[in-house]
């Protein structure tokens, strides 16, 4: 069940952790179910607070990773930072039966509705990818033929999130094309070396401008702002661009 | 009502100074800003006083830079709960820029590159109690924390210590500046724990 | 990565300004009161590493919106823009 594009008033709900997974070795995904949950639309995200005994709180913004759907679970997949104060604690410390208190779902600009059919475009940098893998998610589970392209730029093959699920998804039919760009190491094969995006892996690795897809770009700020620049240099609209920024450092705040 | 996360406390670190109420101390220099940093070539930074109507003194890094300066060593309190003790500074008092300049003007607003100002009484600035600070630890402070040159009134919170400081407007009346206008205290004395303005 | 990239989008305001706006506040469409530039609050440059939330046209800087929550209560300063324009929460028929 999908929900509603106009938000409720959000208050602070307690969700149970009922499993969680490693993504990666550092990113971690968490499975909640949120009591009343009134379903959210792909690309949206909660806001996570972690509160001491003395009261002292840190509150953080982590995209939903799953796609909606009428359980009332979510999933949220948690980077954990260096320097973090939160994700260490998500990542690490939280366990399997823990409650947490999150607010959302929030947003509706950063969205991807399952009645859109236009082409879409995404673009992931890093854990960027989590609100495009929802809405990737959200395609599949409503059988949605809309023609969808993946460019997904990380450090190097271990920090890749959902490879499987993205390798079973470009596979099949109905496909999802996905085009990585590894920006310091690369797996064997790979045919181009180690770099960022640059003008020519989005002539070769996104919907040419003529297919005027609506196009979602996620990642740290910097990286948001290039990506940006490149699409439209390369012909793209930008008001069909929709851009969502995690801070330098990965962590919203 | 918030519940406790089981096994959460956070990035504090306990200490046995003391500290102003509600403080935690750090050992890091937390960049806090309210836009992007401003980066000022020093050929056309300046700093003026003026009184709402004419400019009483001004200086530019060439003048600024010939001017006594002093190096202090002072706690640091910012609002949102950091502490830092032993913070090292060169600057300039305001008591060499204030001079033998004579106003019965009670009050100054501080107003920085970007548009960030902050207000304070002329009396918490005079008798060594405030500089204008282009060193951090012995360098060039950055622009990030607020370089080439940021004011520094330890006494009061953090966010009375403007960053990329430009200038004083002396004035008759308080008038509250950037934060001390958005639920902030119009002074902000952290002993007293003058957070916001409902106090 | 340059230093200055230190701000995120409205995307990362929408939690706090939920407390104040019944709807959605990233699909608001708002004018710069200095640049006039027509932009979605989404697309808003947000600066929160510091005692409050500050929007700023992502063309010309300008403040837009400044928000900080003291103990609970809200402070909105929305003289930035001059307009702000969200789509009408449905109104439930009251019998």
């Amino acid at each position: 069940m999908e929900g509603t594009a106009v938000l409720e008033r959000v208050t602070w709900r307690v969700a149970k952790v009922v499993a969680v997974h490693d993504e990666t070795a550092t990113a971690r995904t968490l499975a909640l179910t949120v009591r009343d949950w009134p379903g959210q639309i792909a690309g949206q995200h909660v806001d996570v607070r972690l509160t001491a005994p003395d009261g002292y709180s840190a509150v953080r913004s982590y995209s939903i990773a799953s796609a909606p759907n009428s359980d009332g679970r979510i999933e949220i997949t948690v980077e954990r930072l260096p320097n973090g104060e939160v994700s260490p604690y998500l990542t690490k410390e939280l366990l399997v039966g823990d409650d947490l208190e999150l607010r959302g779902p929030i947003g509706g600009w950063f969205v991807w509705r399952r009645d859109q059919t236009e082409p879409v475009q995404l673009v992931a940098g890093g854990s960027g990818i989590v609100p495009l893998m929802a809405m990737i998610r959200s395609r599949a589970s409503a059988g949605s033929f809309a023609p969808f392209r993946l460019l997904y730029s990380v450090r190097e093959p271990g920090a890749v999130f959902y490879r499987d699920e993205l390798q079973a998804l470009s596979d099949q039919n109905n496909s999802v094309i996905v085009t990585y760009a590894y920006t310091r190491a690369t797996p064997k094969d790979s045919p181009r070396p180690p770099g960022r995006i640059d003008a020519a892996l989005i002539a070769t690795g996104t919907w040419p401008s003529n297919v005027a897809p609506t196009s979602y770009v996620c990642g740290p700020t910097s990286f948001v702002e290039r990506a940006t620049d490149l699409l439209i240099a390369a012909g793209q609209d930008r008001e069909r661009i929709r851009t969502e920024r995690f801070g330098a450092t990965g962590e919203r705040k | 009502m918030a519940i406790i996360s089981r096994g959460f406390s956070g990035r504090r670190s306990a200490a046995d100074v003391k500290l102003p109420p509600g403080q935690y101390l750090t050992t890091d220099f937390p960049v806090l800003s309210a836009g992007p940093t401003p980066h000022i070539s020093l050929d056309r930074w300046e700093f003026t006083i003026d009184d709402g109507s004419n400019v009483l003194k001004r200086w530019d890094w060439k003048s600024f830079r010939e001017l006594p300066t002093e190096t202090i060593t002072v706690d640091i309190h910012c609002v949102t709960r950091w502490s830092k003790l032993g913070t090292s500074w060169e600057g300039v008092s305001l008591d060499v820029l204030l001079g033998d300049l004579k106003t019965d003007l009670p009050y100054a607003m501080f107003r920085s590159y970007g548009d960030y100002t902050t207000n304070l009484p002329l009396k918490d600035v005079i008798n060594k109690q405030a500089w204008v600070a282009f060193k951090y630890n012995g360098a060039d402070l950055e622009p990030e924390h607020g370089g080439p040159a940021r004011l520094l009134v330890p006494h009061l919170y953090l966010w009375k210590s403007a960053k990329w400081v430009k200038g004083m407007t002396l004035m008759p009346h308080d008038k509250p500046g950037f934060w001390e206008n958005l639920g902030y205290h119009i002074y902000g004395d952290p002993w007293k724990e003058q957070r916001y303005s409902n106090e | 990565m340059s230093a200055s990239m230190n701000y995120l989008d409205g995307n990362a305001a929408a939690g706090e300004l939920s407390k104040v706006f019944v709807v959605d506040i990233t699909s608001a469409e708002g004018q710069c009161a200095n640049c006039g530039a027509k932009k979605r609050f989404a697309e808003a440059h947000l600066y929160m590493q510091c005692p409050g939330l500050i929007a700023r046209c992502p063309l010309c800087g300008h403040v837009l919106l400044r928000c900080s929550n003291i103990r609970g209560r809200v402070f909105l300063d929305l003289r930035g823009m001059t307009y702000l324009s969200v789509e009408a929460a449905p109104q439930e028929a009251s019998n």
